[in-house]
């Protein structure tokens, strides 16, 4: 694997480690939230060394220079490929962000310390493509939540409950696939351990409530950086996508569609602003794992889209929110808050995330949306009819969100509402990417639709039955249904073992058996 | 230069006007530095003469060089070669859309000018002009569009701005309620719309005009698909086109959406956004020929929704409803002449009905004033005589006319009841069963904010 010029990652990991042992035992709020952002914006720098730095060599995968970590861990952790490097700095600049926008009123209650441990965790959990490194991390990274829940006094048991079931899970299930061994048949069963816990994680219905009671009970900063980067994503692909057969992957894409309409809707009559971008968010996210279950490269080029693109923009909705709380507390969606005059920028900021997030024209998430629809229809042609329903709904939810939080009265306050330059910072970084991404969406996709390609390479279950593109006779009435059920696979790779690593992007993995109904035949040949 | 050249600058030109005056109003808007009175009117008429003209020239070359179809390729905004998954940047000067856009840029210059006046010292003078940039954007995209996912990318900013201007009087809730519920049914007309792009990109291997409708300038030319492939294409955006031009049953919108300043109701609703749905329909007629079940539909949508408008807007209270109404009627016409496959009339009705409701809505806040002075001139009050309605119709059938008209035929009401009601219900149902779910498992309440939610308000601003 080739090496990078310097150990970016592992920089990106340590600063925001030192950032929390630094500040942890620090009385003072001011020197705690300066401290933060200064190591929020050195993890930064680290992060979009890595992904520069990974530009640069033109390779498929690659680790730090003087990789210290890896000789005690193994080469699959600390390693930066197409599909985690944008999410590295994408990631770093959330926390930045947050921190930014973290106002003097509510510097004394945020955990910064909390934060940026989780920050350092997250960074490593993005970075590792290790089964049980993953597993370990993502369980790990449940911690400072859990935490922040019983130092506020509030009921943990929704959110332990919930973490806990995942991660068990996902343990089990990948314990079932490492005794199963490299080449025996890796049973169904065991991959639908590991697709419920992914499930649980991402907050698919109906075992959703405990991001809605994250988001209830935690502050909205913790609460936002816990669930914008996905991580339910990111575990479905690195360890569902490439053993998983068509007809699970096609099942958890359907109740993953499901989730993105029921939660579309229920974001419509919520009358609390952090419960109806909970579920906003849940809409879009589940979208992501709607194209990681078709797994054909379009629809999973998508996906990967999706994700960038929601990741930043649910970001930018959210800390608005955020913004516009710590003025006002918790917004209720009751009656109209008519704050307009008092931010007008902070109000387009916000309808412009939120269109962002539903994939608007112009903005970053446009290109991915329809590639994603088009992913859906090439498989579902009718099924796909409930992506476009979906956003139809969260456009809609957007709109009344906005109308509820910025129009319908005159607000009278008796001290300036005005967005602080530390916040229009934050606003107007967040709005340049969106935008920029927006209108010049080339790189995003080719990047992210390399991304897609070098996933559906790393699958060893049998290829997905691809749409045969663009046969005017044969387009709309096909559909690679699921296969029967009874689909198992085979491997004689060390695939499936965690100590895989492909050397090239090109390469495919070979010998791969896959056995449908007692019949066992070749992948790939 | 030679002729490829000058129609290349001029498209740019036609295309980068209107962009730079979103991207001036927008970045000054979110740098929270809003320009003077003076210098949005001064961008907005720069800007806008410079498309109009520029739009002239490029009808006039075409006349003298006798040139039918100008394609302006500006590359390939998105490309997967692999995937065969194009996103041309392609606009289209030919018959239908050079009538189209010089119209657009003309009642935009002139609502344009119109509302540096009307809105003078307004709070929300720069807010009218962002979201009147926008429009004027999305419908220069949308009516030069050579492929169905640009002529969408415009679609949705029409859309956008509608809504945001139908809520310009902001500080009041009632132009907001309105304001979502245009927005609702854009959004389901644009999902509709969305799917039917999606759907022709993938049965002919790419969203280009050329490719789906054959190869020849408008109006010629031959669809490649099947009649199977256009009657389900060809429903869903004639579900589009509903929502889009407030056909039945989405009719219900375009009253509520006079609650928007007159400048953007003359130029949203009585000119160029309601009539983009014809638009739409004339783009994609070839679809048309190919199935003659969509083609009736048309027709039969068209003429009821003619029907419905006519008696709706003659017991209108107010000049601006009524004028919508009106409107709506000869969108509905429209609409039918296109199912005919009278493409050209329907073209010029649409630029003729266009300029005149223009007029007739920028006039009607004078209205009372012209009445008088009419009356002044004439010597002798209007008459008021009866009509020829009151001399077919009993009685009793004109009051029940009259009852169902001014209801607006309950279109409105009955989506209502049997959309939104049941949405919400269904969803207020989840919810309380969520919150109990979460209740027992944390053992406890675990919700500080909201306990239930209320069934009436929701439900409220849904319906509008």
């Amino acid at each position: 694997m080739l090496e990078m010029h310097l150990p970016w990652i592992e920089l990106a990991i340590l600063f925001p480690l030192i950032g929390s042992l630094l500040i942890i035992n620090v009385s003072n709020p001011e020197i705690t939230r300066k401290r933060a952002l200064i190591t929020c914006a050195f993890a930064l720098v680290a992060a979009y060394g890595a992904w520069e730095d990974f530009h640069s060599l033109h390779s498929f995968q690659a680790h730090d220079h003087w990789d210290f970590f890896s000789r005690w861990l193994g080469p699959e952790m600390l390693v930066i490929d197409e599909l985690n490097a944008p999410l590295l700095p994408i990631t770093a600049l959330l926390f930045l962000l947050t921190t930014v926008a973290t106002l003097r009123t509510k510097v004394r209650r945020f955990p910064f310390s909390s934060m940026l441990f989780s920050q350092a965790i997250l960074t490593a959990l993005l970075t590792c493509r290790d089964p049980v490194g993953i597993i370990g991390l993502s369980a790990l990274h449940c911690v400072p939540p859990a935490l922040e829940l019983r130092a506020r006094g509030r009921s943990s048991r929704i959110f332990l409950l919930h973490m806990v079931l995942s991660t068990l899970l996902l343990m089990s299930g990948w314990a079932i696939i490492r005794a199963e061994g490299d080449t025996t048949v890796h049973s169904s069963f065991a991959i639908l351990l590991l697709v419920n816990g992914v499930m649980i994680r991402s907050g698919c219905a109906p075992l959703h409530c405990w991001m809605t009671d994250l988001f209830e009970n935690a502050t909205f900063g913790t609460s936002l950086l816990f669930v914008t980067p996905m991580v339910g994503a990111y575990i479905a692909a690195r360890l569902i996508l490439p053993i998983a057969p068509a007809w699970i992957l096609h099942g958890m894409s359907l109740i993953a569609l499901a989730t993105a309409v029921y939660a579309g809707g229920m974001a419509l009559i919520q009358q609390d602003a952090r419960r109806s971008f909970c579920f906003l968010f849940l809409s879009f996210s589940s979208l992501i794992l709607v194209g990681m279950g078709i797994a054909t490269p379009v629809g999973l080029a998508g996906a990967l889209c999706v994700w960038l693109s929601v990741c930043m923009a649910t970001a930018g909705f959210g800390l608005t929110i955020r913004a516009l709380e710590s003025r006002t507390g918790r917004l209720s969606l009751k009656k109209y808050h008519g704050l307009y005059d008092h931010m007008p920028s902070l109000a387009v900021f916000f309808l412009l995330t939120g269109l962002a997030s539903v994939g608007f024209p112009g903005t970053v998430g446009f290109v991915g949306a329809e590639l994603l629809v088009e992913g859906v229809i090439s498989v579902y042609p009718y099924v796909g009819v409930f992506v476009a329903l979906a956003s139809a709904l969260n456009g809609i939810a957007v709109l009344y969100t906005y109308f509820r939080l910025f129009t319908g009265r005159i607000h009278v306050a008796s001290i300036p509402l005005t967005a602080r330059w530390p916040e229009r910072m934050a606003v107007l970084a967040l709005t340049l990417l969106l935008l920029g991404g927006g209108l010049f969406p080339q790189p995003g996709i080719t990047s992210r639709y390399h991304a897609a390609k070098a996933l559906l390479e790393r699958r060893i279950a049998p290829p997905l039955e691809e749409p045969q593109e663009h046969d005017s006779e044969t387009d709309v009435e096909h559909a690679s249904s699921p296969p029967a059920s009874n689909v198992s696979i085979v491997s004689t790779t060390p695939a499936l073992t965690g100590a895989r690593h492909l050397s090239h992007s090109t390469t495919r993995v070979p010998n791969a058996s896959v056995s449908v109904n007692g019949v066992t035949t070749n992948s790939w040949p | 230069m030679d002729h490829d050249s000058i129609f290349r600058l001029l498209g740019i030109l036609v295309i980068v006007s209107p962009t730079t005056l979103v991207a001036i109003l927008g970045i000054s808007s979110l740098l929270n530095r809003p320009l003077s009175e003076q210098a949005i009117s001064r961008w907005t008429f720069t800007t806008v003469m410079i498309g109009l003209v520029s739009s002239i020239a490029v009808l006039a070359l075409m006349l003298y060089w006798d040139t039918r179809h100008v394609v302006l390729e500006l590359g390939q905004w998105v490309n997967i070669p692999e995937q065969h998954f194009h996103f041309h940047s392609k606009f289209v000067f030919d018959r239908l859309s050079i009538p189209f856009i010089i119209l657009t840029q003309l009642l935009c210059g002139t609502v344009g000018a119109f509302t540096h006046r009307y809105l003078h010292r307004e709070p929300g003078y720069n807010r009218f002009y962002v979201s009147f940039a926008i429009f004027t954007l999305g419908m220069v995209v949308s009516s030069l569009a050579g492929t169905i996912e640009v002529l969408f990318s415009g679609w949705e900013l029409v859309g956008l701005s509608s809504a945001l201007l139908v809520a310009f009087f902001h500080e009041r809730s009632a132009p907001v309620r309105n304001g979502l519920r245009v927005w609702s049914v854009y959004r389901v007309a644009d999902a509709a719309f969305l799917i039917a792009a999606v759907a022709m990109h993938h049965m002919t291997g790419a969203g280009d005009f050329d490719g789906l409708m054959g190869q020849g300038p408008w109006p010629a030319g031959q669809a490649s698909l099947t009649s199977a492939q256009a009657l389900s294409v060809g429903l869903l955006l004639l579900i589009a086109v509903s929502g889009k031009s407030a056909l039945i049953p989405f009719s219900g919108w375009l009253p509520r959406a006079m609650e928007g300043p007159t400048p953007s109701s003359a130029i949203f609703y009585g000119a160029l956004s309601v009539h983009l749905g014809a638009y739409l329909l004339l783009r994609v007629s070839p679809l048309l020929e190919l199935s003659t079940f969509l083609s009736v539909l048309v027709i039969v949508l068209g003429l009821s929704t003619a029907l419905f408008a006519v008696a709706a807007s003659r017991v209108q209270a107010d000049v601006k409803t009524a004028l919508a109404f009106a409107s709506l009627t000869q969108v509905g016409i429209i609409v039918a002449e296109i199912g005919i496959g009278f493409r050209y009339l329907a073209l010029i009705h649409i630029v003729g009905h266009a300029c005149l409701r223009t007029l007739q809505l920028l006039r009607a806040p004078t209205l009372l004033h012209d009445y008088v002075e009419l009356e002044n001139a004439i010597g002798s009050r209007l008459s008021t005589g009866i009509t020829i309605w009151e001399r077919i119709l009993p009685a009793e059938v004109r009051t029940k006319l009259y009852g169902i008209t001014l209801q607006r035929a309950f279109l409105d009401s009955l989506i209502d009841r049997y959309v939104v009601a049941p949405f919400c219900n269904v969803f207020q149902w989840c919810d309380a069963a969520e919150n109990r779910w979460t209740d027992w498992l944390s053992g406890g309440r675990s919700r500080e904010t909201n306990h239930a939610a209320d069934p009436g308000q929701v439900f409220d601003d849904l319906a509008g």
